[in-house]
């Protein structure tokens, strides 16, 4: 996170050092600052910076494939008729996570259409989900836990 | 003329209209509160996505690209903390499931005694000078 920060003073300096102060420079001062920290700090413990960013432009990527997937799916029942419907209440069972990466977790799961998250049991051990539509509850379970589940630990630790 | 810009743009445009009325016609055809809020929450994300990435693309400036994708960014932030919270609402007040909806996991949670949320998430008292 330090880096990060380091990484965008160095992208304003960098456009306030060339000239115009415009997007286009800050853009281009940020992957030359990326590039000399990347450098600077090679031999030390903070190269996982590079991993990090890798990591949150595919997350980005996948969180937009997963909205575009669950709206066609909800556009889908929305105009289909309403008995072929199945909504379900389901416990998703949870690994221990701490504050943060509950609250990215379960906004992930209400942003896309289709799941909802309720409630959050008082040991912080299961989620409790509103799925607009269910055909195998043990499927739709693996579905949270291996897709935003796995992706948001992986991307926080 | 029509540029290739133009046609993606009008594409962008038609299909967040497309995913928000489709969202209002979800409000009106869902039968419960839940399913409902499912509706909601498309029109949040892929229809107002669309129209402003339709927007940046019409203006073509960088600035036009940043400042959609940062409303569109807030806007993923804090629109489902919002629907979070009311459902949450919904569920700790038992709002009534549609009827096909399987809750054996709702009476769970009932069961095992915890009908509220937290002592330490009430809020704070109103009485105050």
């Amino acid at each position: 996170m330090t880096t990060f920060v380091w990484n965008i003073l160095l992208a304003f300096i960098w456009a306030l050092t060339v000239g115009p102060f415009t997007p286009a420079n800050v853009m281009v001062g940020f992957l030359l600052g990326y590039a000399a920290l990347a450098i600077a700090w090679r031999d030390t413990d903070r190269v996982s910076y590079g991993r990090k960013v890798g990591q949150v432009l595919r997350f980005s990527l996948y969180v937009l494939w997963e909205l575009l997937k669950a709206n066609i799916v909800v556009a889908r029942h929305t105009l289909a008729p309403l008995s072929t419907m199945r909504p379900a209440i389901v416990a998703v069972p949870l690994e221990p996570m701490n504050d943060i990466e509950l609250t990215v977790l379960m906004n992930f799961i209400t942003l896309t259409p289709g799941t909802l998250s309720l409630n959050v049991s008082a040991d912080r051990r299961t989620l409790f989900i509103h799925f607009m539509h269910i055909d195998d509850e043990a499927a739709s379970i693996r579905d949270v836990k291996n897709g935003f589940e796995r992706r948001v630990m992986e991307l926080l630790r | 003329m029509t540029t290739v810009a133009e046609i993606i743009r009008d594409f962008l445009f038609a299909v967040g209209a497309l995913f928000c009325v489709l969202a209002a016609v979800g409000m009106i055809r869902m039968p419960d509160l839940y399913l409902r809020m499912h509706s909601s929450t498309k029109a949040g994300t892929l229809g107002v996505g669309c129209v402003l990435a339709g927007v940046a693309v019409e203006f073509g400036s960088a600035v036009a690209f940043i400042e959609a994708g940062l409303v569109i960014g807030f806007l993923f932030l804090t629109a489902p903390i919002a629907s979070h919270l009311i459902a949450r609402a919904a569920y700790f007040e038992r709002i009534p499931l549609w009827r096909s909806t399987r809750s054996e996991a709702l009476d769970q949670t009932f069961t095992s005694g915890e009908t509220g949320p937290p002592a330490d998430q009430e809020p704070p008292s109103t009485a105050r000078s």
